[in-house]
């Protein structure tokens, strides 16, 4: 679970690490307000959306009055910003943070990530700050320093000079400095059980100190459960409302852009449908697992969300059953027809757990525009064949 | 032969007791594994499934001289299950249950590791020796005895790609699905390894995903070491970047974890790569020949 760069830095707050001060606004009166409030001459008015690239975007301004405040954060609110990572769609700027100017000196990079392959958390870090870290990593990787931790010992002494030394921070009072925010930062993330925290730029001010300009955090889903003020902060607007939908039916569902609707069970397979689909000319509208416990009621949910896309030209239904029985599938794909118009062709392959009953119940039930594929092959040529119109 | 778990095996089952554990161990014993007791704290002493339940592992081992748990407990329960099956001296914890954290998966397996205790998964099928000891959720019936060793991140692709097999006139060695989480337990290079060294294996079929860079570091570990004919699919090509497609560890972060680099590097490898499923079962009849 992602959150806003706001609630990022209430929480670097409440864990020690130095911020600028800010305050979050829904409207422009509410933005000139919080500026006041924040006093000083400059401010900054940065939309929050879960996107990088909000600068680069459009979205993060200056302001050097309070007209100005003003003026900004009616421009930004409301506007659909556009950055690399938004697509091209973009998204809707329903909050402006308002925070005070910081005097900046240097600007710095920090990240906490799992790394996959230690198998433990690391710290990464780099003197190029403000830049996208993955153009430093493939234009001057000897930049970034990463300094694994194991999290059964924690952070230790020799982990902060690695990084100070590796930043080229030579002041006593700086080392010591960073090396707090370092292990504060740390210490946040597992506490947290965050998947990502990432702030850039981290800088140091003229007057020597470090702050989180930006802030980035991502939450392990699976164990939100044991962090219910992380699962408050979930900003339900920001998600894509159709995956929203699905995931409370057991799904999951990603759009893609293609034409044939996919419904699969287990992820590996659902991907390599798409793949399939793919290899034979045609376009993969979607990514859906209905998952281990798929019943009537889900596929009819299935269908509905895949249907919704006006691009649909066919369905391609693809369930190897292991524990999701293949009966269960075909009375869910029989029910679907009742509740859905289901008005594109409907390419059906079941196999493994009941499929000879499967196939008995859809013969049965005689539903015009269902096609059966023999296996995976077979099936995504039928699917991609009646995408284009062909029987 | 074949590799970890054959018809002698003796099992027990973490989560015995509750309905996922209880429907699995079931179908398990019926194609015929050696489950010898279960193990469902406050419940020792009964029986289920004409099986003794223990309350703790070591207790369960002692008594029964279980190597192997198949675990089903809930997943903020997971670590906690992996770290006392360690413990208690088993030799391979099975772990199926989805959805365990990851900070949790990260103490669990950095525990096995230092008692020595092998881990498949979490959030996986498990690992079938085919027509001897099946120790996981997989449909028994689609596994012929045969020559052919799989490894696969993914449950139904594991599925999907057996069926292919056999359906050539081939069959399954032993089949492992080790799951798509970002931190598992055994992983490509260690079963790769296993499959290499077993004489029943003649050839090995390995199934990825986007995410991470397992399969990269496997196809120099293939180049290196591996001489008997590998086939593999890695799914997800047509997958967008910075979306999670299903697996918690199945993401492209930036340009990394693409399908194309890991296909490339494992082609570069010697290894016959197929860009769909769908071609696994043609692939293995090919370097079988």
């Amino acid at each position: 679970m992602n959150i806003h760069e706001y609630q990022a830095k209430q929480i670097f707050q409440k864990y020690g690490v130095p911020t600028p001060r800010g305050i979050i606004a829904n409207t422009p009166d509410q933005a000139v307000t919080n500026a006041q409030e924040l006093g000083g001459k400059i401010w900054v008015v940065k939309a929050q959306i879960h996107a990088g690239g909000r600068g680069l975007g459009g979205g993060v301004k200056l302001a050097k009055s309070i007209d100005e405040v003003r003026e900004l954060a009616t421009e930004i609110l409301g506007m659909t910003l556009v950055t690399h990572q938004t697509g091209p769609e973009g998204k809707l700027v329903q909050k402006v943070y308002i925070e005070e100017g910081a005097n900046i000196q240097d600007e710095l990079y920090l990240s906490v990530v799992l790394d996959r392959a230690a198998e433990m958390p690391i710290i990464m870090a780099s003197t190029e700050g403000g830049m996208d870290i993955e153009t430093v990593a493939e234009e001057t990787p000897e930049k970034i320093i990463r300094i694994a931790i194991d999290p059964a010992f924690g952070f230790q002494g020799y982990h902060g000079r690695e990084l100070v030394f590796g930043l080229g921070i030579t002041d006593k009072a700086e080392q010591k400095k960073m090396i707090d925010f370092a292990a504060k930062v740390y210490k946040l993330y597992m506490e947290n059980d965050a998947e990502m925290i990432e702030i850039n730029p981290l800088i140091k001010t003229t007057e020597g100190d470090f702050m989180a300009l930006d802030g980035k955090m991502a939450f392990d889903d699976s164990a939100l459960g044991r962090h219910p003020d992380i699962e408050d902060m979930r900003d339900i607007s920001e998600e894509d409302p159709d995956e929203r939908e699905a995931s409370q039916y057991g799904l999951s569902y990603i759009a893609l852009d293609g034409e044939i609707g996919c419904m699969v069970n287990g992820a590996g397979l659902a991907m390599g449908t798409m793949d399939t689909i793919n290899y034979m000319g045609g376009t993969p509208a979607n990514f859906l697992d209905v998952g281990g416990s798929a019943n009537a009621e889900t596929v009819a949910k299935g269908f509905e969300i895949i249907l919704k896309n006006p691009k649909v030209k066919a369905i391609f239904v693809n369930i190897f059953g292991g524990i999701v029985r293949c009966d269960r599938i075909a009375n869910g794909i029989i029910e679907a027809t009742k509740i859905t118009d289901v008005n594109v062709p409907v390419i059906v392959r079941l196999d493994g757990t009941n499929a000879p009953e499967a196939a008995e119940i859809l013969k049965n039930a005689n539903i015009a525009n269902l096609i059966v594929g023999d296996d995976l092959g077979d099936g995504a040529a039928k699917a991609v064949a009646a995408a284009k119109g062909e029987k | 032969m074949s590799i970890l778990v054959n018809k002698d095996t003796k099992v027990i089952v973490q989560g015995f007791t509750g309905k996922e554990g209880s429907f699995h161990a079931e179908q398990c014993m019926d194609y015929g594994t050696k489950i010898v007791g279960g193990v469902t704290p406050g419940k020792g002493g009964q029986v289920h499934l004409n099986k003794p339940v223990f309350n703790t592992v070591a207790e369960a081992v002692k008594t029964t001289g279980a190597t192997v748990s198949m675990i089903f407990v809930p997943p903020a329960f997971v670590a906690d299950a992996v770290m006392e099956a360690a413990a208690a001296g088993i030799e391979l914890a099975v772990i199926i249950t989805e959805g365990a954290p990851v900070r949790d998966m990260q103490a669990a397996k950095a525990c096995a590791v230092k008692n020595g205790m092998m881990t498949i998964g979490p959030n996986c099928p498990g690992v079938i020796t085919a027509e001897e000891c099946k120790i996981g959720i997989m449909p028994g019936m689609i596994f012929k005895k045969g020559n052919v060793g799989l490894i696969s991140k993914s449950g139904t692709l594991t599925y999907e790609g057996a069926n292919q097999v056999c359906k050539e006139g081939f069959g399954i060695s032993t089949a492992v699905g080790i799951g798509g989480d970002p931190i598992i337990g055994l992983s490509y290079i260690q079963l790769l390894q296993m499959f290499q060294d077993d004489e029943e294996t003649e050839a090995i079929v390995m199934i990825g995903e986007i995410g991470g860079d397992l399969e990269i570091q496997a196809a120099r570990y293939i180049k290196e070491n591996i001489t008997k004919p590998v086939v593999a699919f890695i799914a997800g090509q047509t997958a967008p970047a910075g979306k999670r497609m299903g697996h918690a560890g199945a993401i492209i972060s930036g340009s990394a974890g693409t399908a194309k680099e890991k296909m490339d590097a494992l082609e570069a490898a010697g290894v016959k790569v197929v860009v769909s499923p769908a071609e696994i079962g043609k692939a293995v009849k090919e370097v079988m020949a």
